[in-house]
């Protein structure tokens, strides 16, 4: 499996994703610079988390418009799995390839903790060693991570099965107690149409060795080898 | 020509950030302080000098980067030089 990090100015993930990414596919992923305007060949494409552009205008706004993110929306479009954690995730909206936005969060403060969330499915390249209703432990740390979208949007995104993952409480349901931002429905992630680019606020990589603390993000990395080889 | 752009929330869309500002005006002793939305503000000097392109150049710029459409509305002005 080859990968690709986007680094945009201010993104500061990059390079644990990548550590995480090489510790499943045993190999260096390509770190790609925004101002570029093609992405090298590459099974997965990934929007690490950060300060793109330091959120100016709206987080994730600028960095959908540089240069690289035309090319990252055309391997999209054309089924290239792309994975946006945390400012990935507001990117991957910004640039339409998901639906709603991405708010300043309920409370107003950054919020930096360990959450829980319920994997929701786990038929896509992304998840697939997980349990279904699977709840996992995984960072958060964000400012804006409050997902909003109209009422018609939110029954479409369920009626489609397009909600990857739920803030829940440790029997795993998504309680006003355990979310963490104001999202809608407690929505953490979603897909878009084809389940292949998953945006989510949570971040994998911080919870992906043992010396982090916890392993419950390595089976997205693992997951994405399997299925990607 | 100059436009003067103004970005607020649509209806509907909670803005936690005007509730505190509400919030904290009340603390200050204003009384009577109904509902509070934050919005941006953005100047944006244009070499167009015909009022109905540099119109649909300013719709575009807002509909494209300076708004997100899904949580907000845009209004404008355009002053000439």
């Amino acid at each position: 499996m080859k990968a690709s990090v986007i680094v945009f100015p201010g993104s500061n993930c990059d390079r644990d994703v990548a550590v995480s990414l090489e510790a499943a596919m045993g190999r260096k992923p390509e770190m790609v610079w925004h101002g570029n305007s093609t992405v090298p060949a590459s099974d997965l494409i990934v929007l690490p988390g950060g300060f793109s552009y330091g959120d100016y205008l709206r987080s994730g706004a600028m960095a959908a418009h540089s240069p690289i993110m035309w090319a990252v929306v055309e391997k999209a479009r054309k089924g290239t799995p792309v994975l946006g954690i945390c400012n990935g995730f507001q990117v991957l909206i910004e640039a339409g390839l998901l639906p709603g936005a991405l708010m300043r969060n309920a409370s107003l403060k950054f919020v930096c903790r360990d959450v829980l969330l319920r994997v929701e499915r786990n038929d896509t390249a992304f998840v697939q060693r997980y349990e279904k209703n699977q709840v996992i432990r995984i960072p958060v740390a964000h400012h804006d991570g409050n997902y909003f979208a109209d009422e018609a949007t939110l029954d479409r995104l369920e009626g489609e099965n397009r909600v990857a993952f739920r803030y829940c409480d440790k029997d795993g349901v998504p309680t006003a107690n355990a979310n963490p931002n104001g999202s809608q429905r407690n929505i953490a992630g979603i897909y878009n149409e084809t389940g292949t680019v998953l945006g989510l606020m949570p971040h994998p990589e911080r919870l992906a060795d043992a010396a982090l603390g916890g392993t419950d993000g390595a089976p997205m990395f693992s997951s994405l080898v399997e299925v990607l080889h | 020509m100059k436009a003067r752009i103004t970005i607020t929330l649509k209806n509907g869309v909670l803005d936690p950030q005007g509730k505190a500002i509400a919030h904290a005006l009340g603390s200050l002793g204003f009384d009577g302080i109904g509902d509070v939305r934050q919005g941006k503000y953005i100047e944006v000097e244009l070499d167009e000098t015909d009022k109905t392109k540099a119109e649909k150049q300013v719709e575009r710029m807002c509909e494209q980067l300076l708004a997100n459409m899904v949580i907000e509305n845009y209004a404008y002005e355009l002053e000439s030089k």
